[in-house]
């Protein structure tokens, strides 16, 4: 901020408004394309659409945020041990991320396994059907995607 | 010789930084109340993420989940229909008053106390237009769609299926992935009945159940967080711009740094909601 002028920095304020507002469109607009809002229906039924629309939008949430801590917060004009002792520890949450949604992952395999062990005892509780073998039912556990 | 230099340049940066650390100056250039309110935001980052990743957890703990194009299409003046459209304009007005918020810092380092009160009088305009915002959204909710802490009336179809009526006749058709909302009439869920028609129970009769019920303690814990974080804001902004007025930032040696302060403070809370707007919405 020091070495800009004051109607400089004036300017570049309305420009980072713009940014930001413009970023903030793309996006809406491309998760209403991925929900298949825009024209193509089916995009909202296809799981790779799904992921490359969650890629963009993350990038572009990810821009956003870096813009407003460097322009709007100053991180920039920080000195590095004050920027770095704030920005580091962030990079924790990386773990954190992969770890807690690959268990979210592994509670719904839980969750699947168990409804499927109830239907199976529920089925051989039933009175009439004591002469049939255990079946024999493979496990859809794994979704596809 | 050209190692000789390197090495005393190394030893001077060495030395700098040594000088920085020595004590009567304080070594990140920063002040303490500006060290300390980054501080701050750091841990409170912390408490977002463990809500956000908690709320990733949750969502991927279950075999559907609500659709936010779904959840929110409301518009006031009783629209409907209109996915992300409201939420989108809540993103412009918090984005707005982050920019106003810049202004009144700017205003602040040319120690123009009237530019100062003005801009900050407009960011607190702006965080009190975000929370009618939320007010509504969250009156939406409650009042019109009966979702509570506990319950969610907001679910998505695992098969593809048809609706049939009260007649016994066959209505609309859904396939799997569209989202429904189960209504109260009289205080009692009327769940729909419907024919599966793909899958291995296809031709069987099922009714729509209950959306997963973490759906609702997460969007009102954590909206209603960053809402609690927003009113906060509006408040300490409110008291900064009466301080402002009456002219004490003017004594003070520091000049106007809690204006900076509380502009770290707002610009983090418009931080937050990018993600949160990220998480909710748009995913």
């Amino acid at each position: 901020m020091a070495h800009h002028s004051y109607e400089e920095a004036k300017k570049l304020v309305y420009k980072g408004l713009i940014l930001l507002a413009i970023i903030t469109l793309i996006e809406v607009i491309v998760s209403l394309f991925g929900k298949g809002h825009l024209g193509w229906h089916e995009a909202f039924y296809l799981t790779w659409v799904r992921y490359i629309v969650g890629f963009v939008i993350i990038v572009l949430s990810l821009y956003k945020a870096y813009y407003i801590v460097f322009e709007f917060m100053h991180m920039g004009s920080e000195t590095k041990s004050l920027s770095r002792t704030v920005l580091l520890p962030m990079l924790l949450l990386i773990w954190a991320i992969i770890a807690f949604m690959y268990e979210g992952n592994y509670w719904n395999n839980s969750r699947s396994y168990i409804l499927e062990q109830n239907m199976e005892t529920s089925e051989r509780v039933v009175p009439d059907l004591p002469q049939e073998g255990p079946k024999e039912e493979t496990h859809h556990m794994e979704e596809s995607h | 010789m050209a190692t000789d230099t390197t090495i005393s340049e190394k030893m001077n940066d060495t030395a700098e930084m040594k000088a920085d650390w020595s004590g009567g100056k304080p070594p990140m250039k920063a002040s303490y109340g500006k060290l300390m309110m980054w501080y701050f935001l750091l841990s409170d980052a912390f408490t977002f993420s463990g809500f956000l990743i908690a709320y990733g957890a949750l969502r991927m703990s279950v075999p559907t989940w609500p659709v936010p194009d779904f959840v929110f299409q409301s518009f006031p003046g009783g629209f409907t229909g209109m996915p992300l459209i409201f939420v989108t304009v809540m993103s412009f007005v918090l984005i707005v008053s982050s920019v106003t918020m810049v202004r009144a810092v700017q205003e602040g380092k040319r120690e123009n106390k009237r530019g100062v009160v003005f801009w900050l009088l407009m960011t607190a305009i702006g965080g009190i237009a975000f929370l009618s915002c939320q007010a509504y959204e969250w009156n939406t909710l409650i009042a019109h769609e009966n979702m509570t802490v506990f319950e969610n009336p907001f679910g998505s179809h695992t098969v593809d299926g048809v609706y049939i009526n009260d007649d016994g006749s066959e209505g609309e058709t859904f396939r799997a992935g569209d989202s429904y909302l189960v209504h109260k009439t009289h205080g009692d869920w009327h769940f729909r009945k419907f024919r599966i028609t793909s899958g291995e129970n296809a031709g069987e009769m099922a009714y729509e159940t209950l959306g997963p019920q973490a759906f609702g303690a997460l969007f009102y814990c954590i909206t209603g967080f960053h809402g609690f974080h927003v009113f906060s804001g509006v408040v300490f902004l409110i008291i900064i711009a009466v301080n402002a007025a009456s002219g004490l930032y003017v004594k003070r040696r520091n000049g106007y740094e809690m204006v900076e302060k509380i502009g770290l403070y707002w610009h983090f809370v418009d931080l937050v909601w990018v993600f949160v707007f990220l998480v909710f919405y748009l995913l």
